[in-house]
């Protein structure tokens, strides 16, 4: 009987139960993302780096939990998928490797194609306002996007002083820059979900 | 006087070079020149996608950044200035490298190659690579008194994806100082500068921001160089601080010690004015 005790001792716990826990959604962004979130362990690394965190509903790791509980609804219809830019400060200093970024970009693909309710349709509107005029132009024409997007939100006077610099200072062109073969961008735009709706 | 030969690149300017910050793109133009780059601009490019493309359709995004791969003359590194466009045109190729269904269904749809082994590089590594003697030898003007915080912005090198490239952290110090300059790294110099929430939520953006000039002042630099040219108009239009610091683009300072002579168009363009401190270093008349 040379079989350590601890051996036989081993044995299977039992899995904790999250009542209306919905895994397909953790698969799925799981795939969308190509990061391993369920690795991480709550250290808020994320969180502290964040230099948005204090305009979200929910920091950045809650998100990875909630995520992990499978909570739907939180996650899609949260404000920090929306005001995440990108910035990857997080994703480069978590200790787990998780990409979060990659992560809150699946969140947001994935509340529009669910038609969750967008806690800032702010920023959904003036992602659809470059949107509008890189499928006019293939170029990105600030004046039109922001004239557009000031005329949707109704913050008319808002950024007006700044509005004004911009044009004084000539950084508000007026006239686009375009691509020649526009037919190659708009066809690009056939893919776009507005257009498939 | 040795002739050294020109080298090829092709240019990806972006959206904001070509607009916003043309005093960038001319400044970089010059810069190129006299270091002996060959910067061809990518015929008829398009918008690499931005944000705005990568949140709302990955196939759309996919596709801009795609096309101007396309449209690359092969056998010529392809230069970017902009993190971001960089960011995402590197993205979508190693998109393409991952799914020969979608290069192949892409190169079909346009009828074009698409290189997969096509270099994309910052300009910033140019000047690494092939210029610093480059550097040495064109100095006209020596940018002494210039005290700079070497502002990286998040996207040059903290994106995954970026961090199997080159990291370019230093770079930027590196090469001013080459020409004379000092750098102040001791502030906020990859702190984000709000992106696209400088337009959307500007009362989020502007305490940042505010810090982050704070920083540099508290650093004691007279001024901020960015990599950047969202992140520089992001820094002038966002900031409300009392005492505020010109914020050059790299290439303006780089084309400014090589000798240009046509920066009168540049700082006009700036929301903080540039020329007193500039006046006051001697660099220009
Ligand atoms: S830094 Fe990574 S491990 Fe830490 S809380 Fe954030 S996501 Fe989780
Ligand atoms: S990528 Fe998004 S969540 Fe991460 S630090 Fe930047 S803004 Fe915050």
């Amino acid at each position: 009987m040379s079989q350590p005790k601890l051996q036989e001792k081993s044995r299977e716990f039992p899995a904790v139960e999250i009542s209306g826990m919905n895994r397909a959604l953790a698969a799925d962004i799981r795939k969308r993302s190509g990061t391993q979130f369920q690795r991480c362990f709550q250290c808020q690394t994320c969180a502290n780096g964040c230099p948005f965190v204090q305009a979200m509903d929910y920091p950045p790791n809650v998100i990875m939990r909630m995520l992990q509980y499978g909570m739907e609804q939180e996650v899609l219809r949260c404000s920090t998928i929306w005001i995440c830019v990108g910035c990857h400060t997080c994703s480069s200093q978590c200790p787990m490797g998780i990409d979060i970024a990659a992560v809150m970009d699946s969140l947001r693909l994935k509340a529009v194609e669910a038609g969750a309710p967008i806690a800032k349709p702010n920023i959904l509107d003036f992602h659809e306002e470059v949107l509008r005029s890189l499928e006019r132009y293939g170029r990105a024409h600030k004046l039109s996007i922001m004239w557009r997007y000031k005329m949707q939100t109704g913050r008319w006077f808002s950024d007006l002083d700044v509005g004004l610099k911009m044009l004084a200072r000539r950084k508000l062109e007026l006239r686009p820059s375009r691509v020649k073969n526009i037919g190659e961008i708009t066809e690009l735009f056939k893919c776009y979900w507005r257009e498939s709706k | 006087m040795s002739r050294r030969p020109y080298l090829n690149f092709s240019y990806f300017p972006g959206c904001s070079m070509a607009t916003t910050a043309t005093e960038a793109n001319e400044s970089i133009k010059k810069a190129a020149k006299v270091l002996g780059f060959n910067l061809m601009e990518l015929e008829d490019w398009n918008c690499c996608g931005s944000s705005s493309a990568q949140t709302m359709c990955k196939n759309l995004s996919l596709g801009m950044a795609a096309r101007n791969l396309s449209l690359a003359p092969p056998g010529w590194p392809l230069v970017a200035m902009c993190p971001r466009c960089l960011h995402y045109l590197r993205s979508a190729q190693e998109c393409l490298r991952a799914s020969p269904e979608a290069h192949h269904a892409l190169e079909d749809h346009w009828g074009r190659p698409i290189p997969l082994d096509l270099e994309i590089v910052h300009f910033m590594e140019v000047l690494v690579r092939h210029g610093t003697d480059r550097l040495k030898k064109n100095l006209k003007r020596s940018l002494q008194g210039v005290k700079f915080v070497p502002y990286y912005g998040c996207t040059l090198f903290r994106p995954p994806r970026m961090q199997k490239e080159k990291y370019f952290q230093g770079e930027m110090e590196n090469l001013l100082k080459m020409l004379g300059a000092e750098p102040a790294p001791d502030a906020y110099a990859y702190r984000c500068c709000g992106s696209f929430l400088s337009a959307t939520d500007p009362e989020v953006v502007t305490p940042l921001v505010n810090e982050i000039i704070d920083s540099a002042v508290a650093a004691r630099a007279n001024c901020i160089v960015t990599a950047c040219a969202m992140c520089q108009l992001n820094l002038e239009i966002r900031c409300t601080s009392k005492v505020r610091l010109p914020v050059f683009h790299f290439s303006e300072v780089l084309a400014l010690a090589l000798g240009a002579e046509d920066y009168e168009e540049w700082w006009p363009r700036h929301i903080v004015d540039p020329r007193p401190l500039l006046e006051e270093l001697k660099l220009v008349a």
